[in-house]
C-alpha cells in the first residue's frame, strides 16, 4: 500500500514507525514537543510515546549529543534533531571525537547507534549561519554515515534505516524539499543506506545530484529531453558510504559527468566525484568532468545579494549544453517559466525559516 | 568471574583499600620504569600520587555500577576492577589489550566490570557518563554512573551542559573530581578564580556536593559510600571534589619539578602527605593490619605487575589488515 504524502509527513511516519516498533528509540531536540513540532515532523509523538521517550532539551547541543552517545552504549537508539545544521556545529567534539570513533577506538566492542537529523536552509535571508551545507565535513570523518534524501519515499526509508543502523548516522533534510509530495509505502519500509538511485535514464551525460539539487536537476533533465538530450540523473541519497559502483557504471556509459552540490565548490562532494571519476575512468571520459556548486563565499542574507548565488535548473541546462557543445533552448523556456522569487522554493514558503 | 576487591578481602575495607592503592602505585611505577624501553609507544598519563581517590571510588562502587574516565585513567580502570594484564597490553598496542590494541593508554574499556571507557579530550567523557545515567534511569536500574574528571574539565562547556542535565533530570551520577592543581603546566591560579571552590560551583548548578582530602583514603571511601547511598535513594547527581597531587609529569614517566612550573618544595609537601604510607602507618598503629598481611599484599602486587607485563610482551600486535575492520559495525 502506498499513499501520496509530504516529505515532512514521511519523516513523521518513520519516527512513529520506529518508536512503535522499538522501545529503545528515544527522540530529543529543541522543540520536538513544542507547538510547531519541528516543521510538523515530530507531530503526535509525545502524545503517543510519552515525555520519557520524546523530550525537549536544554540548549546544550554538545553535551546532549554526548548524552545520546552514553544512552546508546546501554542499548538505546536516540534520535536527535536540530532545526538548523548550523547549531549542531557546537557538538563537533562529541560527534567527531566520540560518536564516530567509539567503535574503532575500543576495538569493536561497543558501537554508537545514534541518528542526528539536521535541517539545512536556503533563501529567505537564512544567510551565513542558517543555511550552511557542511555534509562534506561529516562525510570526511571515518565512522560516520551521512544521508541526504531528496524525496519523501527516501526520507522515510532512509530515516528508518538510519535509526536501526548500529552506527552514528547524520540525516540531512533540505528545508526546500519539506513540502514536496510523493508516493510513500505504508508501514516499516526501509531503504538501505549507501545506495544511490537512477532517477532518469539516458546516455548523453551523467548528472549526479544530491538533496535539493536533485529537484533542480529533474527540471533541467525534463527540459533537455524536450530538446532531444537524454541525461542520466543519479540521486546520491547517501554520501557516506557513497555508491561508487552506480556512478562508475553510468559515467562509463555516458562518458560525461556533471556533479552538482549544494555546498561551497571547493573541497565539496562534487569535487570528490569529479576526482574519483577522473582517476578511475579517465579513458572513458569524452569531455572534462564539471561541477556546479555554490561560490566559495559565506551565504549572503539580502534578497539582492542572493540573486544568482544558488545553482538552478537554468545553470544545469546551460552547463549540459556547453559540455555537449550543442544549443539548449530549454534554458530560455525555464527562464520564462520562472515566476516565484529566487529566494523561495514556491508560493507555500512564507518564512521565517 | 572476577572478584571485587572487597570480597577478595572478605569484607575488610582497610585491606581492600591498601591493596588497591599499592596495586595502582606499583603498576604505574612499573610503566614509568619501563617506558624508556620504547615498547609503550603512546602518550601515557600516570596517576602516581593520586591513588587514594581512585582506590576509594573503585572499592565503594560495585561491578554493577558504571564508570567512565579521562586521559589519566589507569588508576580508575584498575580500581574499578579492570584487568591489569589487558591494560598493559593495550598500552603496548597488542591485540590482547582491553581495546584490542586500538585505543592505547587513553582509551581503556572493560565492560565485564562496568568500565565503559576513557577518552582523551578534556571533559568529553562527562556527557557520555550522564547519558549512561539517563539510560540507567529509563531502565529503572539501581546502578550509578561514576564520572571521573579533573579540575581542568570543570572549565569546559561540556561539564556545565552535562551537569545541568544531570541535575534537571535527577540522574544517578557520581562526579569524582580529582583536583591535582595543574592542567598540564597551568596552575589553578591562572584558570579559576581563587575564591571560588570547585565543589561550591558544582553545588550552584544544583548538585549535592562535598570536598575531601584525597590523601585520606578512608575518609574518601566513607564519603563516596555515603553519597552513593544517597544517589541510589534518588537524590540525583552528587559532585565530590578531592584534593590530590600528581608526582610525575603531566604526560610521561619523569619527575619534572625542575622545569619551572612548580617547585620541589611544593612536591615534597604533597609527597609527605601521600595516601599509601600514611594509611599503612595508621592501620599498623591501630593494629588493624599485621605485618604478614602487608607482606601478602605486597607479594600479590608484585606478582600481578610481573604477570601483566609478561602478558603484554607475549601478546601479538594486531595485523595491519585489521585496521579498517572497526570503522562501521
Amino acid at each position: 500500500m502506498t499513499r501520496i504524502i509530504k516529505y515532512t509527513e514521511a519523516i513523521n511516519e518513520a519516527l512513529h514507525e520506529a518508536m512503535a516498533q522499538d522501545e529503545s528509540v528515544l527522540l530529543f531536540g529543541l522543540g520536538v514537543d513544542d507547538p510547531k513540532r519541528i516543521f510538523a515532523t515530530t507531530a503526535q509523538l509525545v502524545e503517543r510515546f510519552g515525555s520519557e521517550r520524546v523530550f525537549d532539551m536544554p540548549t546544550a547541543e554538545n553535551a546532549m549529543t554526548g548524552i545520546g552517545i552514553g544512552a546508546s552504549l546501554l542499548g538505546f537508539r536516540p534520535v536527535m534533531v536540530h532545526q538548523r545544521l548550523d547549531f549542531f556545529l557546537l557538538a563537533m567534539d562529541q560527534l567527531v571525537n566520540n560518536a564516530a570513533k567509539w567503535y574503532f577506538m575500543f576495538g569493536g566492542q561497543k558501537s554508537v547507534p545514534i541518528t542526528i537529523r539536521l535541517v539545512t536552509g536556503r533563501g529567505w535571508g537564512q544567510g551565513p549561519t542558517h543555511s550552511q551545507n557542511l555534509h562534506a565535513w561529516f562525510a570526511h570523518i571515518p565512522g560516520l554515515k551521512v544521508v541526504m534524501p531528496a524525496f519523501p519515499a527516501d526520507a522515510k526509508g532512509m530515516l528508518l534505516s538510519a535509526i536501526f543502523d548500529d552506527n552514528p548516522v547524520i540525516v540531512i533534510e533540505h528545508r526546500w524539499v519539506h513540502a514536496l509530495e510523493g508516493e510513500v509505502v505504508n508501514g516499516d519500509w526501509r531503504i538501505p543506506l549507501g545506495k544511490g538511485r537512477v532517477v532518469t535514464s539516458g546516455d548523453a551525460l551523467t548528472i549526479v545530484a544530491l538533496s535539493y539539487m536533485t529537484i533542480e536537476a529533474l527540471h533541467a533533465v525534463e527540459q533537455l529531453k524536450q530538446d532531444g538530450i537524454y541525461c542520466e540523473l543519479i540521486d546520491l541519497r547517501s554520501i557516506q558510504p557513497l555508491d561508487w559502483e552506480l556512478i562508475f557504471t553510468s559515467v562509463k556509459k555516458t562518458g560525461r559527468l556533471l556533479a552538482l552540490d549544494i555546498a561551497a565548490t571547493s573541497f565539496s562532494v562534487a569535487s570528490e566525484l569529479v576526482a574519483r571519476c577522473a582517476i578511475e575512468l579517465f579513458a572513458d571520459l569524452k569531455c572534462p568532468p564539471r561541477k556546479l556548486a555554490l561560490p566559495d563565499c559565506p551565504v549572503p542574507t539580502s534578497f539582492g545579494l542572493t540573486k544568482g548565488f544558488y545553482i538552478t535548473a537554468v545553470d544545469i541546462v546551460e552547463t549540459v549544453g556547453a559540455m555537449l557543445n550543442c544549443p539548449v533552448p530549454g534554458a530560455e523556456r525555464l527562464r520564462a517559466a520562472q515566476t516565484t522569487p529566487h529566494d523561495v522554493p514556491g508560493e507555500w514558503f512564507k518564512g521565517p525559516f | 568471574m572476577r572478584q571485587h576487591v572487597v570480597q577478595q578481602w572478605q569484607g575488610n575495607i582497610d585491606l581492600a583499600l591498601l591493596h588497591q592503592m599499592k596495586r595502582i602505585r606499583q603498576i604505574e611505577l612499573a610503566i614509568a620504569t619501563r617506558y624508556s624501553e620504547g615498547k609503550m609507544r603512546c602518550p601515557t598519563h600516570l596517576s602516581v600520587g593520586q591513588e587514594g581517590v581512585a582506590a576509594a571510588a573503585g572499592t565503594a562502587l560495585t561491578f554493577n555500577d558504571l564508570a567512565i574516565s579521562t586521559h589519566r585513567g589507569h588508576a580508575h580502570y584498575l580500581a574499578k576492577g579492570g584487568d591489569s594484564s589487558r591494560m598493559i597490553a593495550e598500552i603496548y598496542g597488542k591485540e590482547g589489550g582491553c581495546s584490542r590494541g586500538f585505543g592505547g593508554s587513553m582509551h581503556l574499556l572493560d565492560l565485564e566490570i562496568g568500565f565503559m571507557g576513557s577518552t582523551a579530550i578534556v571533559g568529553n567523557s562527562i556527557p557520555v557518563g550522564v547519558g549512561l545515567a539517563l539510560a540507567i534511569k529509563h531502565q529503572q536500574l539501581s546502578k550509578v554512573s561514576c564520572i571521573f574528571l579533573g579540575d581542568g574539565a570543570v572549565e569546559e562547556g561540556a561539564f556545565y551542559e552535562a551537569a545541568n542535565f544531570a541535575a534537571l533530570k535527577r540522574l544517578p551520577v557520581l562526579f569524582i573530581c580529582e583536583n591535582n592543581l595543574y592542567s598540564v603546566y597551568s596552575p589553578l591560579s591562572v584558570r579559576q578564580p581563587e575564591t571560588r571552590k570547585i565543589h561550591q560551583l558544582a553545588a550552584s548548578i544544583g548538585m549535592t556536593s562535598a570536598s575531601y582530602d584525597g590523601n585520606d583514603v578512608k575518609a574518601c571511601f566513607e564519603g563516596i559510600s555515603h553519597h552513593l547511598d544517597s544517589i541510589r535513594e534518588g537524590i540525583g547527581p552528587c559532585f565530590l571534589e578531592f584534593s590530590t597531587y600528581r608526582w610525575l609529569e603531566h604526560c610521561g614517566p619523569h619527575y619534572d619539578n625542575h622545569i619551572g612550573y612548580r617547585s620541589e618544595d611544593e612536591f615534597l609537601r604533597w609527597q609527605a602527605l601521600e595516601p599509601i604510607a600514611r594509611f599503612e602507618r595508621q592501620l599498623l598503629k591501630n593494629s588493624m593490619i599485621t605485618p604478614p598481611e602487608i607482606a601478602l599484599i605486597d607479594s600479590l602486587v608484585t606478582k600481578e605487575v610481573s604477570a601483566a607485563f609478561t602478558f603484554a610482551e607475549e601478546s601479538a600486535f594486531p595485523r595491519p589488515e585489521i585496521c579498517s575492520a572497526y570503522i562501521y559495525k
